[in-house]
């Protein structure tokens, strides 16, 4: 076996070693300051949540559910507040899903590609952008007292439609953009019309990315307190909304939609302004309500997503 | 400068189209120049040239695909016989055109619905509901297809489950559920490898006998292979048209003979 003769002296290797993890320093310090920034946001968030969880758990019965609020901490429950806050979010979804999905299809598919689009275009990005207190201020003006529906559940449900329908209109349209055009091309070639491309395609394609905007926008609103308070919403309310069915006149009443309520997060507000302390452990156990109701929609969102995500690839 | 005429087609040949002083704009740019060209039926015509040349500008006119995009114009004619309706007139709906007019595409583009319902949704969008009419037609084109074999067990599968060249034959049978007049194919094998391209060019040798059809290639051998006619186009026009042995044994044309023996494109 021979070898070969070595012709040039051998390279410095040390020194490129030494290059090596002199850069590799940096690596490592840009490591280490991305897993602390990581741990400050977590652990704020932790202590937050710990605090509440430790304040708001021993308060969280069944009974806590089930009650009107009261003047006595310990008798003291969400009723008033979780029903309002379901009833206004159904207000909210009805309205804003089928205004948000029709507004971001007519921008995707149907309207031309000129100025007036892009301004609206642009509009409607800024729109979500625009703090909740002045969609509280213009529906004051306009639901409450304009159109008369004075301090409803109707005029929270619009309130807050108005406030998410930014929100559904930019997910609808990022959900129908991910459509491939040559899928659309195939569409039209079998000899579709817009609306049979619209529906048969373009809906149920999109349809995930669109649920996903809608429950992160519901999930937005849920939390929502300056406009519902700027609308007029009670802070102290011991009674249900009327019920929708069991009305012997009618199937179904609507008579709900005009009645005075309350919300979750206004509920929180009502008691953590309270002087006394078992007050703020009622707040802590309604914010923990709160929270969880947030987190599972986000979760749902997000099971939607994945659980689409592997039927449809591009 | 072309040199095309249909006494390029043989005297019995009956036409399927006619396209006479064809100009087409997107905006201001012309794509297409003056372009006559006869279209035989049950017959291959292929459509080479270099990329830009204008081929599947050209081929996306018969299908009125480019209406689907702003900006756009169309002069002259396609005229679609036996009728003889001119296809690019714009008062003639471009959805009546597609549906008697199919086409394949470059890159497979099954929809993400099951393979039963790729194939029927042509039909579909005719407004047919007879579950029984609609099973036989699926059967039909994808037999027409060369798939059924492969797929008659799973018809309810995903269409994105299959490979490369299945998807493509799959959007075959979707083109021929309709029975369409003419069959447009743009590169349907651009994306395949040798054994699946080679599968649709067998394909569409058997399919012209039923369905007349375009085809427009980047591959000057796959013209070779499959047509009866090629057309050669460079920079938006049809530079020469004739039968396709002529066009690769003697063409008439200078360009024609340095595109074909590889000197420039």
């Amino acid at each position: 076996m021979t070898t070969l003769p070595l012709t040039s002296p051998a390279a410095d290797v040390d020194a490129i070693r030494r290059l090596i993890a002199r850069h590799k320093t940096w690596d490592w310090l840009f490591g280490l300051l991305g897993v602390f920034a990581l741990m400050f946001a977590m652990l704020v968030f932790a202590m937050l949540f710990g605090q509440m969880l430790k304040n708001g758990l021993p308060h969280l019965s069944w009974d806590f559910f089930t009650s009107f609020p009261s003047r006595r901490a310990a008798s003291a429950g969400i009723l008033s507040a979780w029903v309002g806050t379901v009833l206004v979010m159904l207000v909210t979804a009805l309205v804003a899903v089928p205004l948000g999905v029709g507004a971001g299809i007519y921008l995707e598919e149907y309207a031309p590609k000129n100025l007036l689009t892009d301004i609206i275009e642009i509009n409607v990005t800024n729109l979500a952008g625009v703090p909740s207190i002045i969609y509280g201020l213009l529906a004051l003006g306009l639901f409450v007292y304009q159109f008369g529906l004075g301090q409803s559940i109707a005029a929270a449900g619009l309130t807050l439609a108005l406030l998410i329908l930014p929100v559904v209109i930019v997910a609808t349209r990022e959900a129908i953009r991910t459509i491939p055009q040559n899928i659309r091309e195939g569409a039209y070639a079998c000899g579709a019309t817009k609306w049979q491309v619209v529906s048969h395609h373009v809906i149920p394609y999109s349809l995930p990315g669109i649920m996903t905007g809608v429950i992160i926008g519901l999930a937005r609103a849920i939390g929502e307190t300056a406009p519902i308070i700027t609308i007029g919403a009670l802070t102290f309310i011991a009674f249900l909304p009327p019920s929708p069915f069991g009305n012997p006149d009618q199937l179904i009443s609507f008579d709900w939609l005009t009645a005075p309520f309350t919300v979750m997060p206004i509920q929180m507000f009502n008691w953590i302004s309270r002087p006394e302390e078992a007050f703020q452990a009622n707040a802590a156990a309604a914010g923990l309500v709160l929270v969880v109701m947030t987190l599972s929609m986000n979760a749902v969102a997000i099971w939607i997503r994945y659980h689409f995500r592997k039927k449809i690839k591009w | 400068m072309s040199t095309i005429s249909t006494l390029a087609l043989k005297p019995q040949a009956e036409l399927k189209a006619q396209v006479n002083a064809l100009n087409f704009y997107y905006g201001d740019f012309q794509a297409l120049k003056g372009i006559d060209f006869p279209v035989e039926k049950n017959q291959v015509t292929a459509l080479i040239g270099p990329s830009g040349c204008g081929k599947s500008t050209f081929l996306r006119c018969f299908n009125r695909m480019h209406d689907l995009y702003p900006n756009m114009r169309y002069e002259g004619e396609i005229l679609l016989y036996p009728d003889g309706v001119n296809i690019v007139d714009r008062h003639v709906d471009p959805i009546e055109v597609r549906m008697r007019i199919s086409m394949v595409f470059q890159k497979p583009n099954p929809f993400p619905k099951s393979i039963y319902e790729n194939v029927a949704y042509g039909l579909r969008v005719r407004g047919l509901r007879n579950r029984a009419l609609i099973d036989e037609k699926v059967e039909e084109a994808l037999s027409a297809a060369a798939l059924w074999n492969e797929v008659k067990d799973r018809l309810n599968d995903l269409a994105f489950n299959l490979s490369g060249g299945q998807q493509q034959r799959l959007c075959i049978a979707r083109a021929l559920a309709t029975d369409p007049e003419i069959l447009l194919f743009d590169e349907p094998t651009s994306a395949l490898d040798p054994i699946a391209t080679a599968k649709i060019e067998e394909l569409v040798d058997e399919l012209k006998e039923k369905v007349t059809i375009l085809i427009v290639t980047h591959n000057m051998q796959q013209a070779a292979r499959v047509s009866a006619y090629t057309a050669f186009m460079y920079i938006g026009e049809l530079i020469e048209f004739d039968d396709t042995k002529k066009i690769f044994t003697n063409p008439s044309s200078k360009l024609t003979e340095e595109y074909i023996t590889g000197r420039f494109g």
